[in-house]
């Protein structure tokens, strides 16, 4: 199937969230509006407009009625995913990157930039499912724990935990009451630029400039396996149905114009979860890709590109039939 | 007030009795200056080579004693400069007289080495002749034992075996790569589609490594000189002194090592000075070494550019002569009065051969055959125009021109040995009438027949540019890459048409992305290549049949290099590039076998191998049978292949029961905290059901509009 092209940011893409059900997706790009798409068709439902400046992540509660955005402007915003109206708006005064619900959605897990020498934090608010009830109230603060920028912070099993990635290559573990570091693991040489966790919340898979990818143990981080690639990379993530990572990036913003086309690496690379070989490419973008997530039901899978473009790639009917030889 | 307390015994504590440590003490950090140091301890040392011992003067009372010191001084005085109070003749307290011996210092060790030479024998009056000597070597003479004492035999230790790579049973080859700050060698196993680490070392050089040229032994260059290792451990064979080195070249028979290392003159105005050592590759001992300003040694390029402008060192330096069991080096020189001169050196002695350079004006450059003691010296033409430019075949010793040829208003020549020696291809750039554009054409010398015959080539377009020129190896052929665009056209030559033994045009190949050819070592086939610049196009060419049998690329490749028996091509990206290091090895008719990424990636090396003399007779035997052998071979590659795949299988199978078990065990860790959960999910008051939704496909036929047209006749 001719993958979908998606033209509606102008400016690079940042972040892409399935709804649990996999029928929308949102995606976050360096211009001010998060947009969202029907997942299967590529046909756009609508912006978020409010923000003021990019927004870095998001996500869908699962219900999908609500969407939450972290932006550089210095705000959290919630969102009723349908209407595109915004609920509430928490305000801060350094920018917000990652955010993530809690399960159960009492919680908001959020991370904040260093700025004017403000350290990088982590926080948690709290979320309210009824509007009227919600304020802003930060349950946790631990801006002691990381040397730069926090690329994503996720939810460990039950809430108990939370997991950072951070640009020094270090993986950590913190309790989520107390905000105690339980474990730090060194795991790449070079910024971990992104991280996913599979539905089970059974590994971690990380993205480094250092050109790996690496399959942890999420609850020990041990490295299960590595994934050389011949770029550096910005994304990866685990298929939900079959044994396969997808893995992207390519040379840095500032170099590609010092080579040909070819020579950036902008393909989406396929990788055996198991073996670490490389089973193929998928080639689109004309700019570094900075995100690619697998839908839900593990049959497309969608990338953003520093080129500004949301590409949703079905695959073939032999994907699912084929055994990897 | 009261000072402070801390937990010092301040009472009964005197100044006086602490006990600082020595101030030579470095408390075990060596500091920067330490070689400076040792560089002045150095000095203090030739303080007494700067003594001179005059034997053999006449044994004097004390009244002549003055009288002789003057006739001393005088003489000496006029050689060197001597210190002040530096005469001194011990005299014998018994008799009065002196003992007939002079001590003489001069003001540096190299002043005292030319008294030394001389006053030698200089002689005084009929029964009076000097005997002189350096008092440092009177030194060592009398520190040797008077008895003479049997050296100690060591025990015999077996090294390793230095050719255990050529004994590979499947008859592979190693190759080395160098990235970061590893070195590692492999063997390049194509059947298994890998290659097969033997050694690797971090940190093993420090600037690059090198073969040797039969592939005996690695190099490796340091700051404080060369290494060499070689056999299956690749231990440690022998090392080289020598501070600083830059650039090292083996011999042709490796039995030499030649380093080069430059320094800035301690004396600002003067340009850098540069050590060239010739050692010998099995004892490390330095046999010759030649030492001078930088620029004395930039000769290269001939005489109308001002010496020492020409700003690179041409290297190597000292050119050995091949195939002659390295009995003779020579180098380019420039002799007092600013000619250009050939200094032939002859091994082992490492002098002058026949203590004469030969001189010859204006040369450019020289090249050794390829297989014989002869070399082919190129002279420019004269300033004033008297002189045309010369080619010209000299034989070494006999110094007997071959064979030589003057060429007019040339701007340039290059010169192209056959690799086997058998011909030599001069390209020559000449000016046109009007001096301003220039055109090319080649000039061929057949040095394998008798009186060595001429020819001449001109290409159609006399004007287009030259990009490249390669002799087929093993064979009669060569081929010329020419054109001024992008895609410049390659056209191939015999030497041998027919019985006539003429140059003849074989065909040409048009419109091409290349910018240089690399033949196999076995001739026959050839890669066309488009480096660098043209995104590495790589073209596998058979010139027997013209025929074109792969065209593959590596992107932004850099460098091809074919193994030594040309089986197999290696590509490679070195880190001139940002992206895309590493090397891609192909198998000679242009099949990729494997590829290895490394980031910053310097160097691709095959292991040369020796060359290996089986003789006519059994060459032609094997040719005979090999049908009978390939047979052989082709059934040990298969099932050294079904061997690899039936243990990749089995160690996929390994990983999957390893996954399985993983998950198994998160699956144990879930069941413990599923019921909380489950609350948590419910929380968010959105359940997804157990069973996934099933979908149902209900085709719905819609009429949109109905519409009747009468179709036009």
């Amino acid at each position: 199937m001719r993958p979908l092209l998606l033209k509606g940011h102008t400016r690079p893409l940042t972040f892409i969230k399935y709804n649990l059900d996999g029928d929308v997706l949102v995606s976050c790009a360096k211009d001010h509006r998060p947009t969202l798409w029907y997942a299967d068709s590529g046909e756009r439902i609508g912006t978020y407009k409010g923000h003021n400046g990019a927004t870095w992540s998001c996500d869908i509660t699962r219900d999908s009625t609500r969407l939450v955005t972290a932006s550089a402007d210095s705000t959290v915003k919630l969102w009723n995913l349908a209407t595109g109206e915004c609920i509430y708006t928490y305000e801060f005064d350094i920018p917000c990157r990652s955010v993530s619900f809690s399960l159960g959605e009492e919680y908001i897990l959020l991370t904040t930039d260093a700025f004017m020498g403000v350290p990088p934090a982590v926080r948690i608010l709290k979320h309210s499912k009824d509007t009227e009830e919600q304020t802003h109230e930060e349950v946790l603060l631990v801006n002691d724990a990381h040397p730069g920028r926090i690329t994503r912070a996720m939810w460990g099993r039950l809430n108990k935990t939370f997991v950072t990635s951070c640009e020094d290559g270090l993986v950590r573990k913190f309790d989520a009451s107390t905000g105690k570091l339980l474990n730090s693991v060194k795991i790449h040489d070079k910024s971990i630029q992104m991280m996913d966790m599979d539905r089970d919340q059974n590994t971690i898979i990380t993205a480094s400039q250092d050109k790996t990818s690496k399959l942890l143990d999420a609850d020990t981080f041990e490295v299960l396996k590595t994934y050389q690639c011949d770029r550096p990379l910005n994304t990866a993530a685990i298929s939900p149905i079959r044994d396969h990572i997808a893995l992207g990036g390519g040379q840095d913003a500032a170099s590609v114009t010092t080579s040909a086309g070819q020579a950036g690496k902008f393909e989406v690379v396929l990788y055996h979860k198991l073996f670490m070989e490389m089973f193929g490419t998928v080639r689109g973008h004309f700019g570094p890709l900075n995100f690619v997530a697998f839908s839900p039901n593990g049959k497309s899978f969608t990338t953003g590109g520093e080129d500004g473009y949301v590409r949703v790639h079905h695959f073939d009917s032999d994907y699912f039939e084929q055994e990897f030889a | 007030m009261e000072p402070e307390r801390t937990g010092w015994p301040w009472d009964g504590f005197n100044i006086e009795e602490v006990e600082l440590p020595d101030q030579s003490d470095d408390y075990g950090v060596p500091s920067d200056d330490e070689e400076d140091f040792n560089a002045e301890e150095i000095q203090k040392d030739e303080g007494f080579s700067c003594v001179v011992v005059v034997d053999n003067l006449p044994v004097i009372g004390i009244e002549k004693y003055e009288k002789l010191l003057g006739v001393l001084k005088k003489i000496f005085s006029q050689i060197g400069e001597v210190h002040e109070d530096g005469l001194y003749m011990p005299v014998d307290e018994q008799t009065k007289k002196t003992k007939g011996f002079a001590f003489i210092e001069f003001a540096n060790p190299d002043q005292a080495k030319i008294a030394r030479q001389q006053a030698e024998g200089y002689k005084l009056d009929k029964s009076h002749t000097f005997k002189c000597n350096l008092l440092k070597e009177v030194e060592d003479m009398s520190a040797t034992p008077e008895e003479y004492k049997e050296p100690e035999l060591k025990d015999f230790v077996r090294k390793d075996n230095l050719y255990s790579w050529m004994l590979d049973a499947r008859g592979r080859d190693q190759f080395a790569v160098r990235y970061q700050d590893m070195t590692e060698i492999h063997w390049n196993d194509p059947k298994t589609g890998t290659s097969e680490d033997v050694y690797s070392r971090s940190f093993w050089t420090e600037s690059y490594v090198q073969w040797s040229p039969q592939g005996t032994m690695l190099a490796t260059v340091h700051r404080q000189g060369a290494q060499v290792w070689g056999g299956e451990e690749f231990s440690r064979i022998q090392r080289f002194g020598h501070s600083k080195v830059q650039l090292i070249d083996f011999s042709p028979c490796e039995k030499y090592l030649v380093s080069y290392s430059s320094q800035e003159s301690p004396n600002p105005r003067e340009g850098p000075m540069a050590v060239f050592n010739v050692s010998d590759l099995k004892s490390g001992q330095t046999l010759r070494s030649f030492k001078g300003k930088l620029s004395d040694f930039m000769v290269a390029g001939g005489e109308h550019k001002a010496p020492g402008v020409e700003g690179a060192l041409q290297w190597p330096l000292f050119k050995w002569c091949q195939g002659n069991d390295d009995k003779y080096f020579a180098r380019l020189a420039r002799n007092k009065s600013g000619k250009t001169m050939i200094s032939v050196y002859e091994t082992p002695e490492m002098g002058l051969l026949e203590k004469k350079s030969l001189q010859m004006e204006h040369i450019v450059d020289f090249h050794w055959s390829p297989t014989q003691a002869l070399m082919c010296v190129y002279q420019a033409a004269s300033p004033d125009g008297n002189q045309p430019a010369r080619v010209s075949l000299v034989e070494i010793p006999s110094r007997s021109e071959i064979k030589s040829k003057n060429l007019f208003s040339v701007k340039d020549v290059t010169v192209h040995w056959h690799p086997d020696g058998t011909y030599l291809a001069l390209q020559v750039s000449r000016f046109t009438k009007s001096g301003k554009t220039s055109y090319n054409g080649f000039e061929f010398f057949r040095v394998g027949e008798r009186n060595t015959p001429m020819e001449v080539l001109e290409l159609e377009k006399k004007q287009e540019k030259i990009v490249s020129f390669a002799w087929e190896p093993k064979g009669h052929r060569f081929a010329i890459v020419h054109g001024d665009g992008a895609r410049p056209d390659v056209s191939f030559y015999t030497m041998q048409d027919g019985q006539k033994g003429q140059i003849k045009h074989l065909g040409t190949l048009h419109g091409r992305p290349v910018t240089s050819l690399h033949w196999s070592p076995q001739g026959k086939f050839l890669i066309i290549a488009g480096l660098k610049g043209l995104n590495g196009q790589l073209e596998f060419f058979n010139v027997n049949d013209m025929d074109t049998m792969a065209i593959n690329e590596h992107f932004m490749c850099t460098n091809v290099d074919w193994d030594p028996t040309g089986r197999y091509v290696a590509t490679s990206v070195t880190s001139v590039h940002q992206m895309e290091n590493g090397y891609i090895v192909w198998s000679f008719l242009g099949q990729q076998l494997y590829k290895v990424n490394r980031d910053r990636f310097f160097q691709f090396l095959w292991r040369p191998r020796m060359p290996l003399d089986l003789g006519k007779d059994k060459e032609n035997e094997i040719q005979k049978n090999l049908k009978k052998y390939s047979k052989r071979f082709e059934a040990e590659d298969e099932t050294l292949k079904s061997q690899a795949d039936v243990e990749k299988m089995e160690e996929r199978k390994n990983m999957e029961t390893e996954w399985a078990d993983f998950l198994e065990s998160k699956k144990k860790v879930f069941e413990e905290i599923r019921e909380e959960h489950e609350a948590l999910v419910r929380l968010s008051g959105y359940v997804e059901s157990e069973q996934s939704a099933q979908t149902e496909e209900i085709e719905v036929e819609e009429v949109v509009s109905v519409k009747e047209e009468k179709m036009p006749r």
